[in-house]
């Protein structure tokens, strides 16, 4: 059966619509096809944070051979999937920031990618940047210390997916400023999240937080995440009403997020900071 | 279903329907208190024309140019662009429209092919690598496709950005100092290459340059800015004998200066 006239047409939107998102991924893997300093990078600090916290752990462990303990698992567990988060957020910000740096925004802003296209072309950088980065360190924790992130089970897959779609939301937030403050809130693309470290529970329970700093520690999907994967290598179990809390808190952070980014990118056209957005 | 075309009634609109450009009352103010870039600007460019915007720095040609791309707002006033109200329905113009500037770069670690690639998927143009061989091919960008669009001299540079600004064959162009920087061997090529172009295709034009002999040359129509406003227009032609002078540039400092033709010195 043929699909009629409007379905066709809807049909067509939709494939443009992906060629153009395609388009601004396309234009990134060229730019990292001809950078190799720029995909070295994607893997540098993942893999460096892997090492040191390797050692520490098997310090912490008492005995130097001891590296397949329970801390280990959990500090190493903690390091990689926050890794994701991090590079997450910095994926969709730094390409973002490299329209800007190559002064190319204009060009693109003045072609047909609705500006939910920019975001999902963002997101799938976002998605290439953490497996590119993140694999090695992973690879490199079971090689080194003997530390499958896997062991956790599948679960981890959707730990990873809660902390990735965190990071899209913050990184909605630092695009937003950038929108509103220009490239000088560029610094903001590698500090932000790290800010947020000592509330999202890494590497210690929400409860050793003081009472009063932990609504705001509950408040974060990675906060649910981290207490999941402490529940998934301790207590082998999975602890679904955390999960359940992370993609919760995903779905609002985002919503919010993307309101704050379409106000931004209204009022920058407002003010005309489109066509000056470099300085 | 199609969205309905920005026409009013008995206005000239040249072939093809809905005019190029439809201005009506633009303004715009960065600031409430500050004064207006752009103040009460009205025009209707017809298809098929080239038409020019000239006036010294700070006259508003950019912020013209930039509302009538959506990357700026209006304080007040209305745009559509081959009949699509640029308000509610840019997207739909922007695919029929495209715009090159010097002050706009290509991503210069990509080559010149990667970049005609991108643009060429951003506006979902068919046969995507046959459109990148045939523009190559005409602006002479054959042997330049695989280096780097950060490595190539200024004129080279041009002929990229105009690649890219032809890559989804534009009813509409938007070109902001075509030839600035260039020298005046690679400009004549640049200006007689977008004579052709326009008569082969029929595509509407609308410059903005400082350079006079450039819009002399080029445009049908002439709309003269100062301080945001539009203080004259008409053909060069036109210009010319009402001023009462031999070129574009001496009618250019007649305005900046606001001399009439009766101060004009015989």
């Amino acid at each position: 059966m043929r699909p009629r006239a409007g379905q066709a047409g809807m049909l067509d939107g939709s494939r443009a619509a992906l060629r153009r998102i395609w388009g601004l991924v396309y234009r990134h893997l060229a730019l990292y096809r001809r950078s190799w300093p720029r995909v070295l990078e994607l893997m540098y600090w993942p893999i460096l944070q892997m090492i040191v916290w390797g050692f520490v752990t098997a310090y912490l462990a008492g005995v130097q051979n001891d590296v397949t303990s329970v801390a280990a698992g959990v500090l190493l567990g903690g390091v990689l999937l926050w890794e994701a988060a991090l590079r997450s957020q910095m994926g969709f910000s730094i390409s973002f920031l490299e329209e800007i740096w190559s002064r190319n925004l204009g060009h693109v802003f003045v072609s047909p990618l609705r500006p939910r296209e920019l975001v999902a072309g963002l997101m799938v950088m976002s998605v290439i940047r953490v497996v590119v980065g993140v694999t090695p360190a992973v690879l490199l924790a079971w090689l080194l210390y003997g530390f499958g992130l896997f062991a956790m089970g599948p679960v981890v897959v959707v730990f990873f997916a809660a902390l990735l779609i965190m990071g899209w939301a913050v990184a909605l937030g630092v695009t937003s400023l950038i929108l509103r403050y220009g490239a000088g809130a560029e610094a903001l693309a590698w500090s932000v999240l790290f800010g947020l470290t000592p509330f999202a529970a890494v590497f210690y329970p929400v409860s050793i937080l003081p009472a009063w700093l932990q609504p705001v520690a509950l408040a974060l999907p990675a906060a649910h995440v981290f207490e999941g994967m402490r529940a998934a290598l301790l207590q082998h179990e999975i602890a679904w009403g955390h999960l359940l809390a992370a993609f919760v808190l995903d779905a609002l952070w985002l919503a919010a997020m993307g309101w704050v980014f379409m106000r931004q990118f209204q009022g920058a056209r407002v003010r005309g900071a489109l066509l000056n957005i470099g300085e | 279903m199609t969205k309905p075309v920005l026409v009013p009634p008995g206005l000239p609109t040249g072939a093809g329907g809905a005019p190029a450009i439809l201005a009506e009352h633009l303004t715009k103010r960065y600031a409430p208190a500050a004064a207006p870039a752009v103040e009460d600007l009205s025009f209707t460019m017809p298809r098929g024309a080239t038409w020019g915007l000239l006036g010294g720095n700070g006259a508003g040609k950019t912020t013209t140019i930039a509302m009538l791309l959506g990357l700026l707002v209006p304080s007040a006033g209305r745009i559509a662009c081959l009949g699509h109200d640029m308000a509610r329905d840019r997207f739909t113009a922007l695919a029929r429209m495209n715009f090159s500037s010097p002050y706009i770069a290509l991503p210069s670690r990509l080559s010149v092919a990667e970049n005609l690639r991108v643009y060429a998927h951003l506006y979902d143009v068919p046969l995507a690598e046959k459109r990148i061989a045939e523009l190559a091919a005409q602006l002479q960008l054959t042997e330049l496709l695989d280096r780097p669009a950060g490595q190539l001299s200024a004129g080279q540079k041009t002929r990229v950005a105009l690649a890219k600004a032809l890559v989804n064959r534009p009813e509409l162009l938007l070109l902001d100092e075509p030839t600035a920087s260039l020298d005046p061997d690679t400009g004549d090529w640049v200006r007689s290459w977008l004579e052709r172009y326009r008569a082969e295709t029929g595509c509407s034009i609308l410059l903005a340059s400082h350079n006079m002999g450039e819009v002399e040359r080029l445009c049908a129509h002439v709309l003269m800015l100062k301080q945001g406003r539009v203080v004259d227009q008409g053909s060069p032609a036109a210009l010319l004998e009402k001023y009462g002078r031999d070129d574009l540039e001496d009618v250019f400092l007649d305005i900046a200066r606001g001399r009439s033709r009766a101060e004009v010195p015989a």
